[in-house]
């Protein structure tokens, strides 16, 4: 009953294999990548304030289709007193015209796929990934 | 203090009310309608049938509307999505059509599209209440929502509602970017162009009719051409014993 060398060898092989990822990714780099995203560049600033946007554009687009569908009305008034048209296809797809390197990028990285784009059209000229819904 | 006996009684009246507040409510259609505010308009739709019939074969109303609206043409009756359509009188008006009316009036199509009804079926069995009557007197879909049960088109007494059995992108012609379309799995319909007359526009219909069959208007307005027709023509609507109070309205 001393197998103590052959337990520890045993642990070691198995921490080093449930472990290999994180260490691959440490070497190669890729722990602390994060998706390139292309903003627009000829606008500054989104309809809230981008930290806002980062968290909060699913509560936002909610809210935008609820507004619209259930009231009629259109109009929606920013924090700082500008005034967007609520439209998904609309307004958030004209500046954010490259959807691969924006929405699609962040949302492969984050693994969302949202189901928008099975109904609402995107526009013409706006850059999508090459998917099936093009989420 | 409360003794046993008032607490018992008080506990009888609380669980046999509560569900008779909302089965009142319901029977009186109160949580339907709801109240329409001072100044909210409550749009309508009259259609002449005669000037209607005068162009024969005429298609501009449900091309307009069709196409506007990313609505597929499946070419086929059984996956068949429409928002608007014609059928003859005698299949329409069944009780009006009896064998003394001439048969060029029980031949003449009729344009029918949701009636918007004021007391809707659709909305009171829509599980999610992706269906739903606005204030104007709108009855909407809520797209989102929608779950593809197909209650609403059960309770329809008039068949305004298609179902989506196939992804409906391959047969749309040409997808216009300004609506969204549909997916399979979603019942859709007419709605009177709420987006259009969120600009301040009449309903794709009624601008693409040539032979003025069609008004559009508000019935809180007393003097709207709505109002005008309605009380100086006489007029039908679909199945109005039912009670529900269409508000699609035929000149015939
Ligand atoms: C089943 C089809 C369908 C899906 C899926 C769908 N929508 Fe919509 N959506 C519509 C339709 C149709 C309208 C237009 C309703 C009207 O104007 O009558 C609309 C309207 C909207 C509007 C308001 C007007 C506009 O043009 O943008 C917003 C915002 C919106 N949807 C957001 C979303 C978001 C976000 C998603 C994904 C999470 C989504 N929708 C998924 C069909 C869909
Ligand atoms: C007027 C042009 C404009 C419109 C409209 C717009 N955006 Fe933006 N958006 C921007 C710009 C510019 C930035 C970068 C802002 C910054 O870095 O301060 C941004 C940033 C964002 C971000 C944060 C990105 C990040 O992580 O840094 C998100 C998410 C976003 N937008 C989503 C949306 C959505 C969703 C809509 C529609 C509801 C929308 N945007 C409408 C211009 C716009
Ligand atoms: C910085 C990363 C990032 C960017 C950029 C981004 N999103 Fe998102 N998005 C997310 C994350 C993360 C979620 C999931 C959040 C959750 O589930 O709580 C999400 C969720 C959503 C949802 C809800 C999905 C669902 O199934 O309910 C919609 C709609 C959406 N994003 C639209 C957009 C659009 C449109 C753009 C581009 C204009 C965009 N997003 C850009 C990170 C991003």
């Amino acid at each position: 009953m001393h197998d103590t060398a052959k337990v520890i060898a045993g642990i070691a092989v198995f921490l080093i294999v449930v472990l290999s990822p994180v260490w691959y990714n440490t070497v190669t780099g890729q722990a602390s990548y994060v998706p390139q995203l292309k903003l627009p560049t000829d606008e500054k600033y989104c309809v809230e304030t981008a930290p806002y946007m980062r968290t909060n554009h699913i509560e936002l687009l909610e809210l935008w289709k609820k507004i619209v569908v259930r009231t009629g009305k259109r109009i929606y008034k920013a924090t700082d007193g500008k005034t967007y048209t609520m439209s998904l296809a609309g307004t958030c797809m004209k500046c954010h015209s490259n959807k691969a390197d924006f929405c699609d990028r962040c949302h492969n990285y984050t693994n969302v796929q949202p189901n928008c784009w099975e109904c609402h059209v995107v526009p013409k000229g706006v850059k999508t990934e090459a998917t099936e819904h093009a989420r | 203090m409360m003794n046993r006996r008032d607490f018992l009684k008080l506990a009888c009246f609380s669980v046999v009310g509560t569900p008779a507040r909302s089965v009142f409510d319901r029977l009186t259609g109160k949580d339907i309608a709801g109240p329409t505010k001072e100044g909210q308009p409550k749009w309508a739709m009259v259609v002449d049938l005669k000037m209607c019939a005068s162009k024969p074969g005429c298609r501009d109303c449900v091309d307009a509307c069709h196409s506007i609206h990313n609505v597929p043409a499946f070419n086929n009756p059984k996956d068949e999505v429409k928002w608007v359509w014609t059928d003859s009188y005698k299949n329409i008006f069944p009780e009006q059509s009896h064998r003394f009316v001439s048969v060029e009036v029980q031949t003449r199509p009729v344009l029918i599209l949701c009636n918007h009804c004021e007391n809707p079926p659709c909305v009171k069995v829509c599980p999610t209440r992706a269906t739903f009557r606005r204030e104007d007197g709108i009855v909407m879909m809520d797209y989102h929502r929608c779950i593809g049960c197909r209650y609403c088109m059960a309770a329809c007494p008039y068949g305004a509602r298609s179902f989506n059995w196939k992804d409906p992108r391959p047969f749309i012609k040409k997808i216009k970017e300004d609506f969204p379309t549909r997916t399979k799995g979603v019942v859709e319909k007419c709605s009177f162009c709420e987006e259009r007359l969120a600009k301040g526009l009449k309903p794709a219909c009624v601008e693409a009719c040539t032979t003025k069959a069609l008004t559009f208007g508000d019935l809180n307005e007393p003097n709207s051409q709505v109002r005008n027709l309605l009380a100086s023509k006489p007029n039908i609507r679909r199945k109005a014993y039912l009670g529900t109070e269409p508000k699609v309205f035929y000149l015939e």
